[in-house]
């Protein structure tokens, strides 16, 4: 385990004030989580920062499937979580939450996605974990926790909503197949939710 | 061609002298000279028949030559080659022709170009009525004269009880020979229809064409027959309830006699859920139940022959969507194989009445004198050599102009390795000589 | 999920509920301002319209602009064999384009399972002759299980000529698929005999049955599909079966009134129920573009055509 809950909730809490610090205050700012955890961890982001600044902040899903990059190449298409961004992104600061930040391919489609929803004034990003190995020149406004770690390996939040707990966990090469697949379901989604896995899974897991 | 041919140690399996049995046969000329153990070959061609069968050229009664006006579909020369490597040395050739073969004329046309094709005789059918229409009666008479002895509107079914009486009644002035054969499928029944109508027929959303559509014509046709004594022909039965009505006929002395085809006696309305073309055929497939009765309406002699309505159709007419492609398949070169394997090997029927249905019984029918048997020396050699447990797969390209065989893809067992048509082989070792 | 959608058969109850569900999503891209997302693009979808339906080939044409695939309307006014060419030859017409997909639409039925046998891209079947449209029945489904909350233990009559319908045949393998209670009204000589071992059951007196209906699904009159007289005349037919003001009348509350349109006023319908708030028609139609897009992407999103394995493997082992 890398983090634990009351890590996870630390984390949050300085990410919180952070994103208040950086644009000095909560006006103009909109949280977007990045289905499916990262919706989560939006709202208790935006949660804090109302506790913080006294403020409501507006929160959104984006589901990104529809923008991956690697639709048509794996055995099933992936499977699509709700959007909903009932509010005007235009001119406004942005700030894309995600659990985990990897290859860098997830956060590259939520930006496509988002340019079709209006043109904001800037986007931030906030993850939990940040593991390396990207792919992409992406990189994070506001991190939990920078964790190194072996492509081979498989970093999973885990959030009180969807798996009954809160927690970070790492599981390594043990649990993966002969050819360098990783192949456990992740508990709640059946097929593929982040596009950003290293190695290929036959139903696309979930990635960082 | 030598002149003398000799089948060393066949089993010779001839119903219409009773003859089962493993002998020699000598061939001479365009006769059969001699029949016996280990005869003297005297500079005779000897083909080795050991564990081979040997019987009457086949003789198909319901054949589609397609020539004259469908030359792009199949002609007499290719027909009557497919004919040859199916074991045949006999055919008919069915009056749906262009211009449709509804006098002598064009009688004459077909036989010569038959022999001048030289891989087997073809006795032409001379169509009822004028052009097919249905309405007024072709010149039945000079078509006897000409040699023809059934005749049939095939295609189209006889639209009235009145046409078939005429036709009926007006042909016994000629000889008792003559039979009237017909297409039993009730217009108005059938109208739009392209399958059995059942639950496939209502899963594949596709229109049917009922049992009760033929039922209805048999009895009528039975019935205009037993009024007027006159000799009919059913062709192509598909239906149980038919076959039941022909038994009953019979035994009242009804002069009918009936065919069906080798499809018609091997697959089902089943077949068809794929919509493959090649399985559209009318009369329809149709359920397992149809297809038993008519197994034992071969067996026990209700229906007297087995002929393949072979139905030639170019290949795109056959690739393209299922209510528009026309009905038929091919025939010629796998019935022997398909009546071996589907319902002699199974024990339905014995071998010697399977070829007796298909060469002594259509060669008496369609007056194809010569043909169909016996095999006694004096007689003309129509003969047939087949191997009855070879197996083989039945891929194009065919003897056949056309492909549309239902049986593509699968295996049968009979394999025809010589077919002799009056004493010149036709096929030799498998293969068709010209 | 299967490689072809064909016939409601193609489908297990849970594909369904997926491709419903994956409307959903598609349903809100419609809402936005910019109707696209990118996950076909690169894609070539071909409606392959042979039988004249502009309506449906709209539908489809939108769902796979919208998700950026590029579209290439192949209509014909008759049959191939008509113009000399075999089904199958223009079937390899299109492959040769490059069609990752093919929606066709003909009036012969089983000629979507025959495309099958000649192109390697995905078929999916807009309606064949009196089979199935598989389609169109997703699309009424989405729209039950949206307005009344579920499918299983509906109560649904299908209304009309369900012999030469289409329509009817798809919804009712569907509706059984997924637990609903359906019931077979109309003419008899309008219904297939075979009906009930469809698991639907089958009455002629629409009256009694109405007061127990959640959806009541009316189909159109298909007079240019019968060349045989199969009832008297249209009064009679709208006097015995249609939807008058005064049965709309008699259906519980809250249920509905659907049809697959075009509609027959006066007909099977009556021209004042059809604008009622519990008639859902239009909304059949805009639900139709979402479930086609969701169709298209279950099936174009996973597998790929035949290049797309090849970069699959690749980019799967890096």
């Amino acid at each position: 385990m890398l983090l634990d809950e009351d890590d996870i909730r630390r984390a949050l809490t300085r990410i919180a004030h952070e994103i208040i610090e950086r644009d000095k205050g909560a006006a103009g700012l909109v949280l977007v989580g990045i289905a499916n955890r990262g919706d989560h961890l939006a709202r208790r982001l935006a949660e804090e920062i109302e506790r913080i600044e006294g403020s409501a902040v507006p929160v959104g899903v984006l589901d990104i499937t529809f923008y991956r990059d690697d639709i048509g190449l794996r055995a099933e298409a992936p499977e699509v979580h709700e959007t909903r961004i009932d509010i005007g992104i235009t001119h406004r600061t942005v700030v894309l939450v995600d659990d985990v930040l990897y290859t860098g391919r997830t956060i590259r489609a939520a930006m496509d996605a988002l340019t079709d929803f209006g043109r904001p004034a800037r986007i931030r990003l906030a993850v939990l974990v940040d593991r390396g190995h990207r792919e992409l020149p992406i990189r994070a406004d506001f991190v939990g926790k920078n964790v190194p770690t072996r492509r081979s390996d498989d970093v999973r939040v885990l959030v009180r909503e969807l798996d009954g707990r809160d927690a970070v966990v790492v599981q390594e090469a043990g649990s993966l197949s002969a050819n360098g697949d990783a192949l456990e379901q992740r508990s709640g989604s059946a097929t593929g939710d982040a596009l950003e896995q290293r190695s290929g899974s036959a139903t696309g897991e979930e990635l960082r | 061609m030598p002149e003398e041919v000799l089948f060393r140690a066949a089993k010779v399996v001839d119903p219409a002298s009773g003859h089962d049995g493993v002998t020699d046969v000598l061939v001479a000329g365009e006769v059969v000279e001699a029949m016996g153990p280990e005869l003297e070959s005297r500079g005779a061609e000897v083909i080795d028949c050991e564990g081979l069968v040997l019987s009457p050229g086949l003789v198909d009664l319901h054949t589609h030559l397609r020539e004259p006006g469908y030359e792009y579909k199949e002609t007499i020369a290719s027909g009557t080659r497919a004919a040859a490597a199916g074991g045949f040395t006999a055919v008919s050739s069915m009056a749906n022709t262009d211009p449709v073969t509804d006098h002598a004329g064009i009688v004459a046309e077909i036989r010569d170009k038959a022999a001048e094709a030289g891989l087997a005789d073809v006795f032409p059918v001379g169509a009822i009525t004028k052009g097919l229409a249905g309405e007024s009666m072709a010149e039945l008479g000079e078509m006897v004269e000409a040699g023809v002895r059934v005749f049939s509107d095939d295609g189209m079914c006889v639209p009235t009880p009145r046409m078939l009486r005429n036709a009926l009644v007006y042909a016994k002035a000629f000889t008792d020979e003559v039979v009237i054969a017909d297409h039993c499928e009730d217009a108005s029944l059938v109208d739009g229809g392209h399958m059995h109508e059942g639950s496939n027929s209502y899963a594949l959303g596709l229109a049917g064409r009922p049992a009760e559509a033929e039922e209805i014509v048999v009895a009528r046709d039975l019935a205009v027959a037993r009024a007027t004594g006159g000799r009919i022909h059913v062709l192509h039965v598909s239906s149980a309830r038919s076959v039941e009505l022909i038994r009953r006929a019979k035994a009242e002395g009804v002069r009918v006699t009936a065919e069906v085809t080798p499809h018609h006696l091997v697959f089902t309305d089943d077949d068809l859920v794929g919509y493959d073309t090649n399985f559209k055929v009318n009369p329809p497939l149709r359920t397992a139940e149809d297809r038993d009765a008519l197994r034992a309406g071969v067996a026990d002699g209700t229906i007297d022959v087995i002929a393949t309505d072979h139905a030639p159709h170019a290949v795109e007419e056959k690739e393209s969507e299922f209510d528009l492609s026309p009905p038929g398949m091919i025939g010629l070169e796998t019935a022997l194989g398909a009546v071996l394997t589907h319902v002699v090997a199974t024990g339905i029927v014995t071998l010697p009445r399977a070829i007796e249905a298909m060469s002594g019984t259509p060669a008496r029918i369609l007056g194809a004198t010569g043909h169909g048997g016996p095999i006694e020396p004096g007689r003309p050699a129509n003969l047939v050599v087949f191997d009855p447990s070879e197996w083989w797969v039945v891929d194009p390209p065919f003897a056949s102009k056309a492909r549309n065989s239902a049986f593509t893809g699968s295996e049968l067992s009979g394999d025809v390795r010589h077919t002799m048509l009056r004493g010149s082989l036709t096929v030799a070792h498998g293969k068709v000589s010209r | 999920m299967n490689r072809h959608v064909l016939s409601m058969h193609d489908l297990t109850a849970d594909d369904v509920i997926r491709v419903l569900d994956t409307a959903e999503s598609f349903r809100e891209v419609g809402s936005r301002v910019i109707k696209k997302v990118p996950a076909l693009r690169g894609r070539t979808v071909v409606n392959f319209f042979l039988e004249n339906s502009t309506r449906t080939r709209i539908s489809f044409e939108l769902a796979a602009k919208r998700l950026s695939a590029d579209v290439i309307n192949f209509a014909a006014g008759g049959s191939s064999v008509s113009k000399g060419e075999s089904l199958k030859d223009t079937a390899l017409t299109l492959q040769a384009m490059g069609a990752d997909a093919i929606v066709i639409r003909h009036s012969s039925s089983g000629s979507p399972l025959q495309l099958t046998g000649w192109v390697d891209g995905h078929v999916l079947n807009a309606g064949d002759g009196t089979h199935e449209h598989p389609t169109q029945a997703l699309l009424d489904l989405y729209t039950m299980r949206e307005k009344l909350g579920r499918l299983e233990g509906l109560r649904v009559a299908i209304v009309g000529d369900v012999l030469h319908s289409r329509v009817a045949r798809s919804l009712c393998f569907g509706l059984v698929k997924m637990g609903a209670d359906v019931t077979l009204i109309g003419p008899p000589t309008l219904i297939p005999p075979d009906a009930p071992a469809w698991g639907v059951q089958v009455d002629y007196d629409i009256d009694g049955v109405i007061p127990k209906l959640d959806v009541c699904y009316m189909l159109r009159v298909q007079r240019e599909r019968q060349r045989l007289e199969y009832f008297p005349s249209v009064r009679e037919y709208n006097r015995l079966f249609g939807l008058t003001a005064t049965r709309a009348g008699a259906l519980p509350e809250g249920s509905l009134i659907m049809h697959p349109g075009p509609m027959n006023r006066g007909v099977e319908i009556d021209s004042d129920v059809a604008d009622l708030p519990q008639a859902v028609i239009e909304e059949q139609v805009t639900n139709g573009i979402a479930v086609r897009m969701s169709l298209l992407y279950l099936l174009l999103g996973g597998g790929g055509g035949a290049e797309a394995s090849a970069e699959r493997e690749e980019v799967l082992r890096a």
